[in-house]
């Protein structure tokens, strides 16, 4: 996992509340095997106005022009901004896969769900969790002035303005360190691996029919 | 004496490995499923990193995304997605995985053949990369999906680090007037509390109406806690749960058996236990429900109209109903049971089990008693079974029969239409009556337009060709 630190990038705005994680990556796309390459797909049901298809070179489809992500203004977006319950629906970590593909490394919400919240930090994409009326400052803010970017320090916990406001988030302190640091979580647990052994003999003992 | 605890706090104390300061902890999983959408690029991550399986026996796998609903046996046409049932197939080979393959009897959709094995126990941890895995807290198990990266580290390690989520009560009294199912009962909550309602917590469904509940009936509401943004919802174990494991393939048997039963008597919220949240509901007021919009919780009674935006709450909801009303191709202000369909589909985790079947087949029956078929307008009326065993329950029952003379169409069993992955989708504009769960913009095909219903319900929106109130057809 590629770690986060800082990141300074162009915001694009998603004015929508409850984006799905079907919209985010439609389902003909979860037939893949490999873990890249969703970038192209990403949104591609709002982005594109043919059907999308796996294997089909995108560069050639028909453009929907009035999906905000497309406008010139929004090209190397890093930091998406959108609205509550962000990434409901489905576990597909394809989903985080496809907006990491596509470039983007933070989020910026109200709320997300809970699955995809916590799928985003297994890829090194930071979910930022701020107030609704913060949320609805930067949308206003982001569309008034083009290539608005803000400033985004997990260490310091800060999303900052182009005016030099600094907004304060949190975030659990075990994946901040994580995300940080890039850290496989399978080979910290396996540090466990006898403290696992030992649940599983204790259980065996009481709820055999678990291991028969 | 201990403080009382709710379930949620007997499932989770009884599988954590490690406590951290900061309130994360390792838990240990039981049980996991694994299907072909989910799994390939975890297998291969356990590959490249050299690392090994913890523990087969504690896995179940089958394919069920991309399977196809009618001429199984000439295999999957589309390459893409026979690789992927393909990719499972040699990584349960591999490994030495239970896997029930395409063509075994008892293949079927993860969520229907867990419970249907006795795979799924009652006070087991349970994951799968699916989030209708909150299904299977219906047993009185802590029950969630996961991602792939997790699917990847309970292979590698049996267990996930989980924050504990608050716990929420959602108790149902009263009697659910008849034609009213569990279906209905699980849109009306999220109709209440709304899609983001339950994030952050696990649900409890408690209260007569649930305990009334048959296991089906609970494994449907239970599915659809993920709908009210809850990873996992659950129903206390009682003798209903208990009657229901018994004698399954994977069930414990003679002193294990005796012993697990006297441990899952115990689990149910402790009297006087105090919940973060409360909800309640009447069961008596619960109507037939029927969604009109693009997220589960725009949802109402089939007595009732497509409402208007601007009597939306806010600003936010109201650029929500507009851009789904769009979408749906629905003027505010049409009774429900007016809007016209094109197909109906009768199947999902949700509702796909025998006694969703034969809900349906009571439509059917009931419509070939009256000279009647599946409406000229319907193009189409399938019935997807969720397992191969259900399959063929059904047919010995004769449902089959019911529903190919009344002109629905009898499939293989798998998610089918539920998120259209394999052939089974709606084309651009058409409208389906679904026993699904979710009615996402092109979940069930780009462009396609969904109404989430029960089984009954679909049957019968099939043989009008429009939604009717199925109270009234059963009178």
């Amino acid at each position: 996992m590629n770690p986060f630190n800082t990141l300074h990038g162009l915001v694009a705005p998603l004015d929508r509340a409850n984006v799905d994680t079907d919209a985010i990556i439609p389902k003909q796309f979860l037939k893949s095997i490999k873990r890249s390459g969703f970038g192209p797909n990403a949104f591609d049901e709002w982005r594109y106005l043919d059907r999308g298809e796996p294997g089909v070179d995108c560069a050639n489809r028909p453009i929907n022009p009035d999906f905000v992500l497309n406008q010139a203004r929004y090209q190397g977006a890093s930091v998406l901004l959108t609205r509550e319950n962000f990434g409901c629906g489905s576990s597909r970590e394809h989903a985080p896969w496809a907006l990491e593909d596509y470039g983007f490394r933070a989020i910026i919400a109200p709320s997300y769900a809970d699955i995809f919240f916590n799928n985003c930090f297994k890829n090194g994409v930071l979910p930022i969790v701020l107030n609704a009326d913060i949320v609805d400052r930067l949308f206003r803010e982001t569309e008034a002035s083009e290539d608005y970017r803000l400033t985004i320090d997990l260490a310091a916990q800060t999303v900052t303005t182009p005016s030099g406001e600094a907004i304060p988030f949190e975030v659990d302190g075990e994946r901040k360190h994580r995300l940080l640091n890039g850290l496989d979580d399978i080979a910290l647990t396996l540090q466990y691996t006898d403290k696992i052994k030992e649940y599983e003999s204790r259980r065996k003992a009481e709820a055999a029919w678990l291991f028969a | 004496m201990t403080a009382p605890r709710t379930l949620y706090d007997k499932l989770w104390d009884a599988h954590v490995v490690h406590q951290e300061a900061n309130g994360t902890a390792l838990l240990y999983i039981d049980r996991h499923l694994v299907h072909e959408v989910t799994s390939p690029q975890a297998f291969e991550g356990l590959k490249l990193s050299g690392r090994k399986l913890w523990q087969a026996k504690t896995i179940l796998a089958t394919p069920d995304h991309n399977v196809p609903t009618t001429a199984r046996a000439a295999g999957i046409v589309d390459p893409v997605s026979r690789t992927q049932v393909e990719t499972l197939d040699a990584n349960c080979a591999e490994l030495g995985l239970n896997e029930f393959r395409m063509d075994d009897s008892r293949q079927g959709i993860v969520h229907v053949i867990g419970p249907e094995q006795g795979f799924t126990l009652p006070g087991t941890t349970l994951v799968c990369g699916d989030s209708h895995t909150s299904t299977h807290g219906a047993f009185g198990a802590l029950a969630f999906g996961i991602g792939t990266s997790e699917v990847e580290h309970v292979l590698a390690t049996q267990c996930l680090w989980q924050t504990k989520s608050k716990a929420m009560l959602v108790k149902v009294d009263g009697d659910l007037p008849a034609g009213v199912t569990a279906k209905d009962i699980a849109l009306a909550i999220i109709g209440k509390i709304g899609t983001a309602g339950g994030t952050g917590y696990a649900l409890e469904f408690g209260g007569e109406a649930i305990r009334a509940l048959s296991m089906e009936g609970r494994m449907t509401l239970c599915n659809m806690a993920i709908e009210a943004g809850a990873r996992a919802g659950m129903v206390a174990a009682d003798e209903k749960t208990i009657a229901y494991v018994e004698g399954r393939p994977q069930a414990p048997k003679g002193a294990d058996w005796e012993q697990a039963v006297a441990y899952w008597r115990t689990l149910h919220s402790d009297a006087g236990v105090v919940f973060d949240a409360i909800v309640e509901l009447a069961a008596a007021d619960i109507r037939p429900q029927v969604t009109w919009g693009t997220s589960p919780e725009m949802v109402l009674s089939v007595e009732d109209k497509v409402p208007n935006p601007a009597d939306a709450p806010n600003a936010v909801k109201k650029a929500d109903w507009e851009r789904a009303l769009a979408y749906m191709g629905l003027t505010a202000g049409t009774p429900i049971n007016e809007i016209t369909i094109d197909k109906a589909f009768i199947g999902s985790c949700t509702n796909s089990r025998i006694e969703d079947l034969r809900e349906a087949a009571v439509v059917a029956r009931w419509a070939v008693a009256q000279g009647r078929k599946v409406a000229g307008n319907v193009k189409l009326a399938m019935v997807v079974p969720g397992s191969g065993l259900v399959k063929a329950q059904a047919e010995a029952e004769g449902l089959d029969q019911d529903f190919v003379a009344a002109g629905f169409e009898w499939r293989d069993p798998g998610c089918s239409m539920c998120l259209a992955m394999n052939a089974d989708r709606l084309e651009p504009g058409e409208r389906c009556a679904s026993t699904s769960n979710r009615n996402f913009e092109g979940r069930q095909g780009q462009g396609g337009r969904t109404h989430l219903v029960s089984p009954a319900m679909a049957a019968a929106a099939a043989v009008f060709g429009h939604f009717v109130d199925i109270r009234e057809v059963l009178q």
